[in-house]
C-alpha cells in the first residue's frame, strides 16, 4: 500500500528543508530554534500546570486525611518535578519537535496516582519503604530516567524495525519468565511476577512494548505476503505457513499466559493489540472477524475448562448477590469498589476525605474507584479525558507519520494503552469481567510505570520524527 | 492505512464512551440504591460521623441531640429524659439496627436523605460538614409525662392520639430503658448493655404500645363487633339477645359468663347498647354468632387489623393486630368479646376508638410533625392524612353513645371527669386459667368534640392477678391522660 499522506496537509515547518542545499542548513537551524521552541514552551507551561495540580492534590490529601501539611512528601515529589523538567530539557535537544501534550498528560496522571496512593498509605498508617506512595515515587523517578535514556539512545525509531525478531524473542521470554521455577511468583492468584529477594517485577508489562515493536516491524514487512499471497478458502485468503509462523508463536505465548499464569487481562491485552495491528497493517476486516471468532471459541473453552474464569464471569454478571459477595475470590472487592464510587457521587468526597482503603487493593487494581470516590464523577471524567487525549496523540502519529513502521508502532502503542485502560476500568465499573491489570500511570506498581513511560518516550520519539522528517513517500 | 486508522479511532472512542457511561451509571443513577445497600459500610460510617439532627417534642424541647466527642466518630448521641422517651426515640448505634425514630428517620437525621441534596451540595463549597435535619415529633411532653406518671409501676403501655389529625400525643411503654447506655461507640460496650436488657424478664426493650407480644383485647374488641353489626345493618343498638347468667357454647361443654357472673341487667333479653354499657359477654357472643365471622373480620380489617401502620414517614412499623379466621362456632363467639385468638396492639385499639371519635374517619397515625433543616427551614411538613373510613358517621355516633353511657352509667365509671362527657370502654382479658388478666381502657373526650383518644393496657392484672378489672386499674390511667390534654 503506498503511503501518500493525502488526508493531512504538509507540515508547515518542513518547507525550508526542501529549499536549496545552500540555505537549508541555516533554515534548519532557524526552524530548530523557532518552531520547536514554541512546542516546547507550550509543553513547559503545561508541565508547570500539571506539577502545580499534583502539588495541590498532595497538600489537599494531607489536609483532608492528616489535618496538617507534612513537607516531606511534597519535597520528595518536588524531586520528581525536577526529573520531569530535566526530561523536558533533554527533549529540547534530542526531540525538539515532539508532541507537547504527552509529557504533561502523563505527569499529571502519574502525580494524581501518587497523591491517591499516598492518601491510602495515610489510611493504613504506612510509612518509609513500607509506604506504597514512597515506592511509587522512587519507581516514577526510575521510569523517568529510563524514558530519558530511551529518548537519548533511540534517535531514529526506524532502528527498532531492524530488531523486530529480537523484540519478539524478548517479549515472549518476558511473558514466560514468571513460569520459571525459582524466580516466578504468584501474587493474588496470578503467576505474572518474578522476584529476586524483596524485589518483585511484572515482566509482562515490559513485554507489551517489545511485542508492539515486533508486531509493527513484522507486519510492515510481511503484510503484503499476508494479504496478497496464499490460498483462498471460502472467499477468504489465508496466509502461507511461513508468514504465519511468528504470529502463531505470539498467539501461543498469550494463550500460555492465560492458562498457566491465570492472567486473563494480559492475554486479552496482547490478543487485542495483535488483532488491531494486524488489521491496520493489512486492512482485512475478515481477519478481525476470524480473530474475534477464534477468541470467542477460545474464551468459551476456557470458560468451561478453567473454574477461575467462570468465577470471574459469574461475579461480573451477578456481583451483588450474597452468594457471590461472600464467596472466596467472589465479588466482595468489586462491590466495595462500586460502593466507593457511589460514595463519591458526582462531586466526590474530596481528597483525603473518603474511605477508599475499605476496598481491597485500593491503590493498585482499584485505584480508579479510589479516585472516583474522592474526586467524584468529575475527577473520573478528567482522568478518562486525559487518557483519551494521550491515546489520540498516539493515533495522530498513525495519521501523520511518514513511514509505515512508525505509523504502525505509534498506533500499536497508543492502542495498547487504550485497551489496558478499557480492560481495567471496564472491569472495575462492570462493563466487562474484572481482570488483573494495572491502570496505566495511576496504579501502584513499578513494572507498569517503567513500561508506560517507555511507551510515552517512544511516542515522543515518533511524534518528533513526524514533524521533523520531510514528507517523503517511503518505498515499503 | 488511514481508513483502518479511522476505524480503530472509532473503536477507541467507543471503548471510552462505554467507560464514561458505566461511571455515570454508578456515580449518578445508582447512587441511592448503592448507598442503601446494607453491606455498604461507608454509608454507615458517614451516618455515624455526621452531626446528626436533633429529635424534638411538639413544644420544641430537645429529646435527643449530638454533642461533640473526642473520638473518631466526632459526635456522641445524648438523650435528655431518656427513659420517658426511649420507646419513641429508640437509640443510635454505630453498626447495629437502630429502633424508634433514630432508625426510622435515619436518612434525614444523618443528612443523607434525597430531599437534603441541595443543602448538602452547599457544604462542599462552604467546607462545612454535613448536618442532619432535626425531627419535630407530635409527642406532647405534658401528655407523655402524665401517661408515664399514671402508669406508675405497672407493666404496660399508653397511647394517646389526636383523632382529628392522627398525631400521636403520647406513647409510653413500661418498663423502659436508658438509650444513653446503648448509644455508645464501642461495640462491646453496646452488647454488654444490650444483652443485659435483652435478658431482663420484664422486656424493657419492647415497645409494648406498637410491637410487643400482642395482647388479648378482651372487651375493648366489642367496639369493633358492635361497629360491624351496626354498620353492616345486621343489627341495631336495640337488637336484643337472650340474657341468661351463663351460656353453654355450641359443640362444647364450656359455659361463658358475664364479668359479674350475673345476667346483663334486668330482663329476659339484653340489647347491644346495654351489653356495651355494662360490658357483657353473653349478648355480644350471640351478636358475633349472628353477624358471622366474615363481617367481623371485614370490619376489623377496615379498622386496620392485619396491616402494618408506619408511624414515621413510611417507617416505624407497628405489628399488625390479628382477628382470626376459620374459627368454629364456639371460638367465633369467644372471639366476639376479645378472647379466642384475637391479638392486638394498644395502638390498634386507640385507632378503633379514634375512628369512632372522628365520625367514622380514621386518620393515619403519625409521630412526625415536621422535619427541619439545620438552617431552620422546613424540609417536610406532614399534613394529616386519612387512613380510611371503616364505618359511617351514623354508626360512629351510635357506638360513641354506647361508650358515653358506659362511662356515665356502666362498666367504665372510673373514667368519669367532672364537667366533661367522656366516652370509654374497659376490657379485662383472660390469658389462661390461672394467668393474671390483661387490663384495658380506651376512650376519648370530650365526646362531642374529641381532643384526645387514649388506649391503656396493663399487664399482669396490675399486680393483682385475677382480682382486678380494667375499670379499677386501666380506666383511671386513661382518665389522667385525657385530663392532661383537656387541662392544657
Amino acid at each position: 500500500m503506498p503511503v501518500t499522506s493525502s488526508t493531512k496537509p504538509v507540515p508547515v515547518q518542513t518547507s525550508p528543508v526542501t529549499a536549496s542545499p545552500r540555505t537549508s542548513l541555516t533554515n534548519t537551524i532557524r526552524v530548530r530554534l523557532r518552531v520547536p521552541a514554541r512546542l516546547r514552551n507550550l509543553e513547559l507551561v503545561l508541565l508547570l500546570i500539571a506539577c502545580g495540580i499534583v502539588a495541590f492534590a498532595i497538600v489537599l490529601v494531607q489536609l483532608g486525611a492528616l489535618g496538617h501539611v507534612d513537607s516531606t512528601i511534597v519535597t520528595i515529589s518536588a524531586g520528581l518535578a525536577v526529573l520531569v523538567l530535566a526530561m523536558h530539557l533533554v527533549m529540547r535537544v534530542v526531540a525538539p519537535q515532539a508532541d507537547p501534550l504527552i509529557l504533561p498528560i502523563i505527569t499529571l496522571l502519574n502525580g494524581i496516582g501518587i497523591a491517591e496512593i499516598y492518601r491510602i498509605d495515610i489510611a493504613f498508617g504506612a510509612s518509609g519503604w513500607n509506604s506504597a506512595g514512597i515506592r511509587q515515587i522512587v519507581w516514577t523517578g526510575m521510569a523517568i530516567i529510563i524514558a530519558i535514556a530511551v529518548l537519548i539512545l533511540i534517535r531514529n525509531h526506524r532502528v527498532l524495525q531492524r530488531y523486530r525478531y529480537i523484540a519478539m524473542f524478548t517479549g515472549v521470554v518476558l511473558l514466560l519468565l514468571p513460569m520459571l521455577p525459582g524466580i516466578g511468583r504468584t501474587i493474588n492468584g496470578a503467576r505474572v511476577w518474578i522476584g529476586i529477594g524483596p524485589f518483585s517485577f511484572q515482566p509482562g508489562e515490559l513485554a507489551k512494548v517489545a511485542l508492539a515493536i515486533f508486531f509493527a516491524g513484522y507486519l510492515v514487512t510481511a503484510r503484503d505476503s499476508l494479504s496478497m499471497v496464499g490460498r483462498k478458502v471460502l472467499g477468504m485468503r489465508f496466509p502461507r505457513a511461513r508468514d504465519l509462523g511468528p504470529i502463531l508463536v505470539v498467539f501461543a505465548a498469550s494463550m500460555i499466559v492465560l492458562i498457566f499464569q491465570r492472567d486473563l487481562g494480559t492475554s486479552l491485552l496482547y490478543f487485542g493489540l495483535f488483532l488491531v495491528m494486524l488489521y491496520v497493517a493489512t486492512g482485512r476486516a475478515s481477519w478481525i472477524v476470524l480473530g474475534l471468532g477464534l477468541f470467542a471459541i477460545g474464551a468459551y473453552i476456557v470458560y468451561k475448562a478453567l473454574p477461575y474464569v467462570a468465577g470471574r464471569v459469574h461475579t461480573w454478571l451477578d456481583a451483588f448477590s450474597n452468594v457471590n459477595y461472600n464467596a472466596t475470590g467472589g465479588s466482595y472487592q468489586i462491590v466495595q469498589g462500586i460502593f466507593g464510587l457511589a460514595h463519591g457521587g458526582i462531586l466526590g468526597t474530596g481528597l483525603g476525605l473518603g474511605a477508599p482503603q475499605k476496598t481491597p487493593l485500593a491503590n493498585s487494581d482499584f485505584i480508579f474507584s479510589s479516585i472516583g470516590e474522592e474526586l467524584g464523577l468529575i475527577g473520573i471524567f478528567a482522568v478518562l479525558a486525559l487518557y483519551l487525549l494521550f491515546v489520540s496523540r498516539g493515533l495522530r502519529i498513525g495519521f501523520t507519520g511518514q513511514d509505515d513502521f512508525g505509523r504502525l508502532l505509534g498506533v500499536g502503542l497508543a492502542f495498547v494503552i487504550a485497551l489496558q485502560v478499557f480492560i481495567v476500568i471496564g472491569g472495575v465499573t462492570r462493563v466487562i469481567p474484572l481482570t488483573g491489570l494495572t491502570t496505566p500511570f495511576l496504579a501502584a506498581g513499578g513494572s507498569s510505570l517503567v513500561a508506560n513511560w517507555i511507551i510515552a518516550a517512544l511516542l515522543l520519539r515518533l511524534s518528533d520524527a513526524v514533524r521533523s522528517a520531510p514528507p517523503v513517500v517511503m518505498p515499503q | 492505512m488511514n481508513r483502518q486508522l479511522r476505524r480503530v479511532g472509532t473503536i477507541v472512542l467507543l471503548m471510552f464512551v462505554a467507560l464514561f457511561c458505566s461511571s455515570t451509571i454508578i456515580q449518578v443513577f445508582s447512587v441511592d440504591q448503592l448507598n442503601k445497600d446494607p453491606r455498604n459500610v461507608r454509608t454507615l460510617d458517614d451516618s455515624y460521623s455526621a452531626q446528626r439532627g436533633s429529635i424534638l417534642d411538639a413544644d420544641g424541647n430537645v429529646l435527643a441531640k449530638s454533642t461533640p466527642s473526642n473520638d473518631e466518630f466526632k459526635y456522641q448521641r445524648v438523650y435528655t429524659n431518656p427513659e420517658l422517651y426511649a420507646d419513641v426515640t429508640g437509640y443510635f448505634t454505630f453498626n447495629q439496627a437502630n429502633p424508634g425514630i433514630e432508625g426510622a428517620l435515619n436518612d434525614y437525621l444523618s443528612g443523607s436523605a434525597n430531599d437534603q441534596f441541595l443543602s448538602n451540595l452547599s457544604t462542599i463549597f462552604t467546607g462545612k460538614t454535613v448536618q442532619g435535619a432535626s425531627v419535630e415529633l407530635t409527642i406532647d411532653p405534658k401528655v407523655q409525662q402524665a401517661a408515664w406518671d399514671a402508669l406508675g409501676n405497672n407493666t404496660g403501655a399508653v397511647v394517646a392520639i389526636d383523632p382529628k389529625t392522627g398525631a400521636i400525643l403520647a406513647m409510653v411503654s413500661k418498663p423502659s430503658y436508658d438509650p444513653n447506655t446503648l448509644s455508645v461507640h464501642s461495640t462491646s460496650k453496646f452488647f454488654a448493655a444490650y444483652n443485659a436488657l435483652l435478658k431482663s424478664p420484664s422486656k424493657p426493650l419492647t415497645n409494648r404500645a406498637t410491637a410487643g407480644d400482642l395482647y388479648h383485647p378482651g372487651s375493648v374488641f366489642k367496639l369493633v363487633v358492635a361497629s360491624a353489626a351496626l354498620d353492616s345493618g345486621k343489627a341495631t343498638a336495640d337488637t336484643a339477645f337472650q340474657n341468661p347468667a351463663a351460656l353453654q357454647l355450641p359443640l362444647s361443654n364450656s359455659f361463658i359468663h358475664n364479668s359479674t357472673g350475673q345476667p346483663c341487667g334486668p330482663g329476659a333479653t339484653a340489647t347491644v347498647a346495654t351489653a356495651i354499657r355494662l360490658s357483657c359477654n353473653i349478648p355480644i357472643a350471640q351478636l358475633g354468632a349472628s353477624i358471622g365471622e366474615g363481617t367481623i373480620s371485614e370490619y376489623a380489617s377496615r379498622f386496620g387489623f392485619g396491616k402494618p401502620f408506619a408511624l414515621a414517614d413510611g417507617n416505624f412499623d407497628v405489628t399488625p393486630s390479628i382477628y382470626p379466621t376459620g374459627q368454629d362456632a364456639p371460638h367465633l363467639m369467644l372471639s366476639a368479646f376479645g378472647q379466642s385468638d384475637d391479638r392486638v396492639t394498644p395502638l390498634q385499639i386507640a385507632l378503633d376508638s379514634a375512628a369512632i371519635a372522628n365520625g367514622g374517619v380514621e386518620m393515619q397515625p403519625t409521630l412526625i410533625k415536621k422535619i427541619i433543616e439545620p438552617d431552620l427551614s422546613e424540609l417536610k411538613n406532614l399534613n394529616p392524612k386519612v387512613y380510611g373510613r371503616p364505618i359511617s358517621a351514623a354508626t360512629a355516633a351510635a357506638v360513641r353513645d354506647m361508650m358515653i353511657s358506659s362511662v356515665a352509667a356502666g362498666a367504665a365509671s372510673n373514667a368519669r371527669i367532672v364537667g366533661v362527657q367522656v366516652a370509654g370502654k374497659t376490657g379485662t382479658a383472660q390469658n389462661g386459667v390461672h394467668d393474671p388478666y390483661t387490663l384495658w381502657f380506651t376512650g376519648f373526650a370530650p365526646a362531642n368534640d374529641p381532643q384526645v383518644v387514649v388506649a391503656v393496657v396493663v399487664e399482669n392484672g396490675g399486680g393483682r392477678g385475677q382480682d382486678a378489672v380494667g375499670n379499677q386499674i386501666a380506666a383511671p390511667i386513661g382518665k389522667a391522660v385525657i385530663e392532661a390534654v383537656l387541662n392544657k
